[in-house]
């Protein structure tokens, strides 16, 4: 039977914070829709989240934040796939994240920012929508 | 194609990032992953394949990590496949293992990929003997498999690996657990993990006398150790016990036996592939018309079974003739 293309996300938690409920409910629903979504858990490196974006052939990488860390880090994720030559995969970012660092994520490279209220529907057509395009 | 072109070169040249696509590739369609794998050269695998299964929670992932980073430490090149459940519903998966393979990560020398069953029920999944060969080609001397959390039945793992090792971990049953066909049958090495916690030794024993009792089916004597993955606890013995049966293997012949079951097997599995998806491109017209007639009542399953199959192979053989 003819396969479609099965889109590959990577949910990870950078830094220190404990907190992966909103991880684990946002990788459950990908799951739903259909996604393989790569689980890699609490305090990631991200070093540690780009070798794993690269040997998992991911199209999107998933990164949750709630520890106030997200500007150093999020970006820092972008930077080191765009130097192992890997820019066209996907970082989307959620967590408790202010309105205000939203410009400055997204000029760094961080495609889309989900804040507390999103509906999992809204992440998961976005990624529908901008995955895949490799 | 210029794209598996494209692709075959940077895999020549050891390039991770088109070895992680490659294997997509064979995962996610059938002309590309026969069109990539038909194009590797066709040398001899030199990797020693190695599959871990076991029960859901049992420790296959902690161990499968301590297994790798001991082969790494002597300065193998390891491959890890890490096989988790596609929901038969959405088809979607939550891809877990690699949580427990931090102790991996930054190191050189190993490739760690997340695979979900896709349909599969035999605990690998569909495309695992394609990825197998990527991983074969690219070099890898030792390949471990994880397969799914299985029960009872899932065996495909003993056609696929050199050597089986199953997990076991004290209080999941009694000692007619341990005697029944399917899992408990395929171990090269039988391993009793988390050996730490209250009733391993009887798990260990009633494990010891199931096999003594189906002694005399080879050469190789299964060994049954106890393991505490989370500590490391008989991890170099379990290193060791693998050593042993790869050679027993490479020395009685069984080597080649098993490897040419998976050629076999293999084979079949992309013969069988092609001739479904072709009755189903050819057929689908014809199943949804008699299906009506079956839930009617006005015939059966194998009536219209035997028809279909006759028809599709009717036309297959005009059409060829055709060509000719």
């Amino acid at each position: 039977m003819a396969e479609q293309r099965k889109i590959r996300v990577l949910v990870a938690k950078p830094g220190l914070d404990g907190h992966d409920r909103g991880a684990k409910v946002v990788a459950r629903a990908l799951r739903d829709a259909g996604m393989e979504v790569i689980y890699t858990g609490l305090r990631q490196t991200p070093e540690q989240i780009v070798e794993a974006a690269i040997q998992e052939d991911v199209d999107v990488v998933g990164l949750s934040c709630l520890s106030g860390a997200h500007n150093h880090l999020f970006p820092r994720v972008v930077e080191l796939l765009k130097a192992k030559d890997a820019a066209d995969i996907l970082v989307v970012g959620g967590g408790v994240i202010p309105e205000d660092d939203i410009p400055f994520l997204k000029e760094s490279g961080v495609k889309e920012i989900f804040t507390p209220g999103t509906s999992t529907g809204d992440v998961v057509n976005f990624i529908r929508s901008h995955a895949g395009s490799k | 194609m210029q794209a598996v072109n494209n692709l075959l070169e940077r895999l020549e040249a050891r390039d991770i990032r088109a070895l992680a696509r490659a294997i997509s590739l064979v995962e996610d369609s059938e002309e590309g992953a026969s069109e990539l794998l038909a194009s590797l050269s066709p040398r001899l695998s030199g990797s020693r394949i190695i599959g871990i299964t076991g029960p859901p929670g049992s420790g296959k992932s902690t161990l499968t990590s301590k297994l790798a980073r001991d082969f790494l430490d002597r300065g193998e090149k390891v491959g890890l496949l890490l096989i988790d459940p596609s929901s038969p519903f959405s088809g979607g998966a939550i891809l877990g293992d690699r949580i427990r393979m931090q102790e991996l990560s930054g190191r050189d020398g190993i490739y760690i990929r997340s695979l979900g069953s896709r349909g599969s029920v035999g605990g690998l999944s569909q495309a695992t003997a394609r990825v197998l060969r990527l991983l074969e080609h690219f070099g890898f001397s030792v390949i471990i498999i994880e397969t799914v959390g299985t029960g009872q039945a899932e065996t495909d793992v003993v056609e696929t690996v050199d050597s089986v090792v199953v997990v076991a971990v004290p209080g999941l049953g009694d000692d007619i657990q341990a005697m029944k066909a399917g899992i408990m049958e395929i171990a090269d090495v039988f391993v009793v993990n988390k050996a730490d916690k209250d009733g391993a030794d009887r798990t260990l024993r009633q494990i010891e006398a199931a096999l003594q009792m189906q002694e005399g089916q080879g050469m190789h004597k299964v060994p049954v150790l106890a393991t505490v993955a989370s500590s490391g606890q008989g991890v170099t013995e379990l290193v060791a016990a693998l050593d042993a049966h790869y050679k027993y293997l490479a020395d009685s012949g069984e080597l080649q036996r098993r490897r040419e079951r998976r050629l076999r097997k293999e084979l079949i599995g992309y013969v069988t592939s092609v001739l479904m998806s072709d009755f189903f491109a050819r057929s689908q017209a014809d199943v949804d018309a008699k299906l009506a007639d079956i839930i009617q009542g006005r015939t059966d399953v194998y009536t219209v079974g035997r028809f279909l199959s006759r028809k599709y192979i009717n036309e297959r053989v005009e059409r060829d003739a055709k060509q000719d």
